[in-house]
């Protein structure tokens, strides 16, 4: 186990146990991405039910009226407020999971990279879908 | 990366079964690790049969009285035999205990479902092993030392003493018994997983007791060294450590309000 080679095994490193443990030092970050996760927690929570509300009304509709609902300026910057408050923490809980168990420092940048790709391709994709919808009848 | 292969060691084989002392009639059986790192076999677990008429109630008294009448092999850390040392912290059925506090009936009763006739030891969970029961906490201790726990001020120290309010005295009850046992730190999954960088709730509650020290002057830099994701944010708020601490201490509720100093000060 890596751990156990770097405690037990002088060959890997000879470095003091301080030295070890205060590592690259501080990285002066990490309070933001802590509350920004908070706050976004709590806004998904009414923003996911106004969601569910708003897809469940377009249950049964034709293609005309499911249009009309979302092209409603208080639905679609509900939509858009959802899709962003998701996005963004979906970033920040991702990548915490990453930062939790991926060790590999080759695979953790490329997952860093892939988590934050993804997430902004899947909000840039929704908001263009709710812009497209909700202005089409104006442009 | 996913190892497809166990680690070296990590498999533990089936030990020794000592017999029972002649006469012994109320026996109580003990399971415990072991393991040397001189003979280069993998760690095995010896079954050993405890007199509980010629022996103390606590598991501590257990594995002196094997030490003393069985097995003078077996190797352990203790001291002061009342919960105040940290040196027999150890993993008794399943959970991280003091072995001096914990006694023999009471480490079966709170392994619930899982009651089996013996009694199971091992070392704290995934820390290096130096041999048998005893871990490497070179680490913990270093952590620990990081978080500099004495009082730092740049006034000129007053003649007799820093003073205190009863009030603000008080707020450092529930942090200042922690005996360093290390019970907590290896409970904790987040520790496990990233041990060299987060620095795990018993350093945390140290951190805290000197931040919310009202003597104390440096809670600025205090803060400073610990606003980091992987030195604080690496709790996740699993409470293994409240629910495994010894002295009834409770780490992740320090590290809780640790979080909530680093917002106060940026909101």
């Amino acid at each position: 186990m890596a751990k156990a080679k770097i405690l037990q095994n002088p060959q890997v490193s000879i470095r003091t146990p301080r030295a070890r443990v205060r590592g690259l030092g501080v990285a002066h970050h990490g309070v933001g991405h802590w509350w920004m996760q908070r706050l976004t927690a709590a806004a998904n929570a009414p923003l996911m039910l106004a969601f569910v509300v708003i897809i469940a009304l377009m249950a049964g509709r034709s293609y005309a009226e499911a249009v009309a609902l979302v092209s409603h300026p208080f639905v679609a910057i509900v939509l858009i407020l959802a899709v962003t408050s998701v996005a963004i923490h979906m970033r920040l809980g991702m990548q915490v999971i990453i930062e939790d168990y991926v060790h590999s420092p080759g695979l953790k940048i490329a997952a860093v990279f892939a988590n934050n790709f993804y997430a902004v391709v899947v909000a840039v994709a929704c908001l263009y879908a709710i812009l497209r919808v909700g202005l089409g009848r104006l442009v | 990366m996913a190892e497809f292969s166990l680690p070296k060691n990590s498999q533990i084989t089936e030990g020794k079964s000592w017999p029972a002392t002649t006469g012994a009639k109320n026996l109580k059986e003990f399971r415990v690790y072991r393991w040397n790192p001189d003979d280069g076999k993998n760690p095995r677990i010896d079954t050993y049969q405890v007199d509980r008429d010629d022996c103390g109630p606590m598991v501590l008294d257990a594995l002196l009285w094997i030490k003393n009448k069985v097995d003078s092999t077996l190797v352990f850390r203790r001291s002061c035999r009342e919960g105040i040392c940290g040196s027999c912290a150890m993993n008794i059925e399943g959970q991280n205990a003091l072995a001096c506090t914990m006694g023999i009936d009471e480490c079966q009763e709170h392994a619930k479902g899982r009651k089996t006739a013996a009694v199971k030891i091992y070392p704290l969970p995934h820390m290096p092993v130096l041999k048998d029961l005893v871990p490497d906490l070179t680490n913990f201790y270093a952590q620990h030392a990081s978080v500099e726990p004495w009082l730092k001020t740049d006034t000129l120290a007053p003649e007799k003493e820093w003073p205190q309010t009863p009030e603000d005295r008080a707020k450092l009850d529930g942090l200042y018994e922690c005996i360093l046992c290390a019970c907590c730190t290896t409970s904790c999954p987040s520790y496990w997983w990233n041990g060299e960088k987060f620095l795990g709730p018993a350093a945390l509650l140290q951190a805290y007791r000197w931040l919310i020290d009202s003597r104390d002057e440096n809670t600025g830099d205090r803060l400073d060294a610990l606003h980091d994701p992987f030195k604080l944010y690496r709790c996740h708020t699993i409470m293994n450590c409240a629910n495994t601490c010894p002295k009834s201490l409770n780490p992740a509720k320090a590290i809780a309000e640790i979080k909530k100093m680093m917002v106060e000060r940026t909101v």
